[in-house]
């Protein structure tokens, strides 16, 4: 309950959604229904229901129990940089939702 | 024995259990524009013909890129209005943002014809499809009706039954977009219903709600789906929020709730 109450009022906050190209462009899969364990917290979530800042270009995934930093991805047009220093573990599921 | 089993498993993909994730790569293709159609004041529809077209799910968006002369990129991302059973092409219902790159160049330059560079489709986390079952709360701010009518016309041409009602909160009348396909889904008897709050104006002998979405009305709108809906908002950050907030308070489970924002950088939908 406090996890939905806790978000930020910032208008500019998406969610995991907004990521979903970005991550499938380095994944090669679709990840936004994949669960993910946050490093600060603890917090296990979907990858959609992460809070996204930044645009289509390269984005800050937090986590919606602490806002912690989870994941940055950005995307250049010579390279695709992802940092995943803020997830213990991401679980990639073998059937479709 | 036991590596012929094993062996005779690996020639068998068909028996096996829980079958290999299926890489979807992403690929730019180039769509043509078959029909634009202005549904309201800032929101047109287009329709792209896709060469490689493939099966989406409800929910799901599409990414559109501009490339200007000297190179610069300008990328957003849009929800698919239709529905899968739809082949061949997608359409994508875009508003009209101050400032927004992308939707004014489509607003006010791309006609029938021309050609936009798009990937997708994009996303497995909002999305529903009949097999998913309900029932269904689906609640709606401005433009963020798109991806839930691509639901609801998926929802209809796949005959499904299950319970669903849509609330949809804009600013005005003139804003509702689909309004005509709306209220003739929800008077079809399939078990659709429609409920709409004019949070601005109303029109003269206005029956419907006529606030922000809150929790009494979100009690309102939930109760004939009983105690644990699917649930699935979309709209502006704030409102998407509070709505999140507000079902939580009525006692619909989080894990039930499926949210989606769209804020000025998302440029969605």
């Amino acid at each position: 309950m406090e996890d939905l109450q806790y978000l930020p009022n910032n208008e500019s906050v998406l969610d995991g959604n907004a990521a979903a190209g970005l991550l499938q462009e380095a994944f090669g899969t679709e990840m936004t229904a994949n669960k993910v364990q946050c490093a600060s917290c603890g917090k296990v979530s979907r990858v959609g229901a992460l809070l996204v800042y930044g645009s289509c270009m390269g984005s800050v995934l937090r986590c919606p129990g602490c806002q912690g930093m989870m994941l940055r991805i950005a995307s250049r047009h010579d390279a695709l940089w992802l940092d995943m220093q803020g997830v213990t573990y991401l679980r990639q599921e073998r059937v479709a939702p | 024995v036991a590596i012929n089993r094993l062996r005779s498993a690996l020639f068998r993909p068909e028996q096996s259990s829980s079958p290999p994730v299926r890489p979807e790569p992403l690929r730019w293709q180039i769509a043509s524009v078959k029909a634009v159609k202005q549904e309201t004041p800032r929101v047109k529809t287009f329709t792209l013909s896709l060469p490689d077209w493939r099966e989406f799910l409800p929910g799901q968006h599409f990414d559109i890129r501009l490339t200007a002369p000297d190179g610069y990129q300008a990328q957003r991302s849009y929800s698919i209005a239709s529905n899968p059973e739809r082949k061949d092409e997608i359409d994508l219902s875009v508003a009209l943002l101050e400032d927004g790159e992308v939707s004014s160049y489509m607003h006010n330059v791309l006609i029938p014809g021309d050609y936009i560079e798009v990937r997708g489709p994009i996303g497995g986390y909002f999305v529903w499809k009949a097999v998913m079952g309900g029932p269904l709360l689906l609640v709606a701010g401005g433009s963020g009706v798109v991806p839930l009518m691509s639901m609801v016309r998926h929802r209809e041409a796949a005959g499904s039954t299950v319970p669903a009602r849509l609330l949809y909160s804009s600013r005005n009348l003139e804003d509702v977009i689909y309004l005509n396909e709306l209220n003739a889904l929800s008077s079809a008897g399939n078990g659709l219903g429609v409920i709409y709050t004019l949070t601005h104006d109303q029109p003269p002998g206005w029956k419907g709600y006529s606030r922000l979405v809150d929790d009494s009305m979100l009690r309102e709108v939930a109760a004939p789906l009983g105690p644990n809906p699917r649930v699935y908002v979309c709209g502006p950050t704030p409102m998407v929020e509070a709505v999140a907030n507000n079902l939580v308070k009525i006692g619909i489970p989080q894990a039930q709730i499926r949210t989606e924002r769209f804020g000025p950088t998302g440029g969605r939908p």
